[in-house]
């Protein structure tokens, strides 16, 4: 495997750890994280950092008296069995998880492209996408921050080459057309997430100018 | 606590550092617990190798008296209700007992290592759905001891405490917000032939980068 050029930015790591990331974000920082030394690395350096601050929390809350009883009293029954994440295929463990370990059903998509949604909110999803090779991805307006790894192939655009393991962060202001490389088809994994694009109009008049 | 000290320091002296060193450095941050004893991390480490290896109860109860009122501490910042606050530190604290023999003192502090699975459960509740995990890295159960990393680990994460400990309080409070604030608003090597120390170095670099962060904040 070629070694990965495009990681997930230190903030949306740091975003997983604490909790604020949205769901469809974290499907793919923990699809990235379990190929990628170098981001788990970071994901766990950002574990320590919030672990520290727990312990060194003034915020305590009194327990109830017996909590501690009832909890002892409860070491010996048997743990419910904890969900197993293992890759399958060119699947990372959590996009697996989400496909329930079964082989994607992919719908067309258009333009010969095939796609799987695995989770949408309202405020933003994260799907597969099957890409013939050659092939570039029709414009699926999105408005907000997208996020593309790529599982299978490669894909190319005006910023880059990303291979298996690569993600692409692409927010509005940025106008691409994603081909997958010439061969094989390219299998992706896509976020997108709504919430993150300007919600008043005049940073939104002012992005153009202040390239912000 | 004790018994399992002596085997910690003993495995440290293997290793090219002592975990002395470690626990009497100036560096060394110690956090009150409810019985108002102090408690140092080499110890919360002794803790919880008790707990992980000999399945030691009375470890398992410090370590409860230290964390169960900081993880409800931690849920109540983002409204959840006391009874149901207690809920989720019994169904954390009882995780901890059942999945020790994942925990790895030369990747992980206990607090962070706790942090994890207290607010995986916290979003996995408010979202009434099992959040997206990254798979775990294959290692032996429990992972094998590596005295080396440990002390060296350890050391770091102890630096970073002192860089968190040195900022104002206002620069503090933001991060403290940030990661315990409110929610709502073996394979590994032959898939990318980086070995198991690789990693470990890793997270201390990270952990380095995040110090030194820290320190650009205050100046």
């Amino acid at each position: 495997m070629s070694a990965i050029a495009h990681h997930i930015p230190e903030q949306m790591i740091a975003g997983y750890v604490s909790g604020t990331l949205p769901p469809a974000f974290e499907m793919v920082v923990a699809a990235h994280v379990s190929m990628c030394d170098a981001c788990r690395a970071a994901l766990e350096a950002h574990e320590t950092l919030a672990g520290a601050l727990l312990e060194a929390t003034t915020q305590e809350q009194p327990i109830e008296n017996d909590l501690l009883s009832r909890v002892m009293d409860r070491l010996d029954a048997p743990a419910a069995p904890a969900p197993q994440v293992r890759r399958m295929d060119i699947y990372p463990g959590p996009v697996a998880a989400a496909l329930d370990h079964k082989p994607p059903r992919w719908r067309a998509a258009g333009g010969g492209v095939r796609q799987q949604i695995l989770f949408e909110d309202g405020k933003g999803s994260v799907r597969l996408l099957y890409i013939p090779g050659g092939m570039a991805v029709p414009d699926h307006g999105h408005r907000g921050t997208e996020l593309t790894m790529v599982l299978s192939g490669a894909f190319h655009d005006e910023t880059g080459q990303f291979g298996v393991g690569d993600v692409e962060v692409a927010d509005e202001s940025l106008e691409h057309t994603p081909t997958a490389d010439a061969g094989e088809p390219c299998i992706c994994l896509a976020a997108t997430d709504a919430r993150l694009r300007f919600n008043s109009i005049l940073p939104r008049l002012a992005q153009p100018f202040l390239r912000i | 606590m004790r018994p399992r000290l002596r085997v910690v320091r003993a495995a440290a002296r293997k290793g090219r550092a002592k975990l002395a060193d470690v626990q009497n450095d100036s560096h060394t941050t110690e956090g009150q617990n409810t019985d108002g004893q102090t408690t140092d991390r080499s110890q919360q480490i002794a803790w919880m190798l008790a707990v992980r290896d000999q399945r030691d109860r009375d470890s398992f109860a410090r370590l409860f008296g230290f964390y169960a009122p900081r993880i409800k501490g931690m849920l109540m910042r983002s409204g959840m209700p006391a009874a149901a606050a207690e809920d989720v530190v019994q169904d954390v604290m009882l995780a901890v007992w059942h999945k020790a023999a994942q925990f790895d003192p030369a990747r992980s502090q206990v607090s962070g290592w706790i942090y994890k699975i207290a607010r995986n459960r916290q979003i996995d509740i408010a979202r009434k759905a099992q959040r997206p995990l990254p798979e775990p890295v294959e290692t032996e159960t429990p992972p094998e001891a590596d005295p080396g990393h440990l002390v060296a680990f350890q050391e770091e994460a102890g630096q970073l405490k002192d860089a968190l400990s040195r900022l104002s309080p206002e620069q503090r409070d933001l991060i403290v917000r940030a990661y315990i604030g409110d929610l709502t608003h073996r394979e590994i090597q032959t898939e990318t032939g980086l070995p198991m120390g690789t990693i470990k170095s890793r997270i201390r670099l990270g952990l380095d980068r995040l110090r030194h962060e820290l320190k650009d904040l205050r100046s």
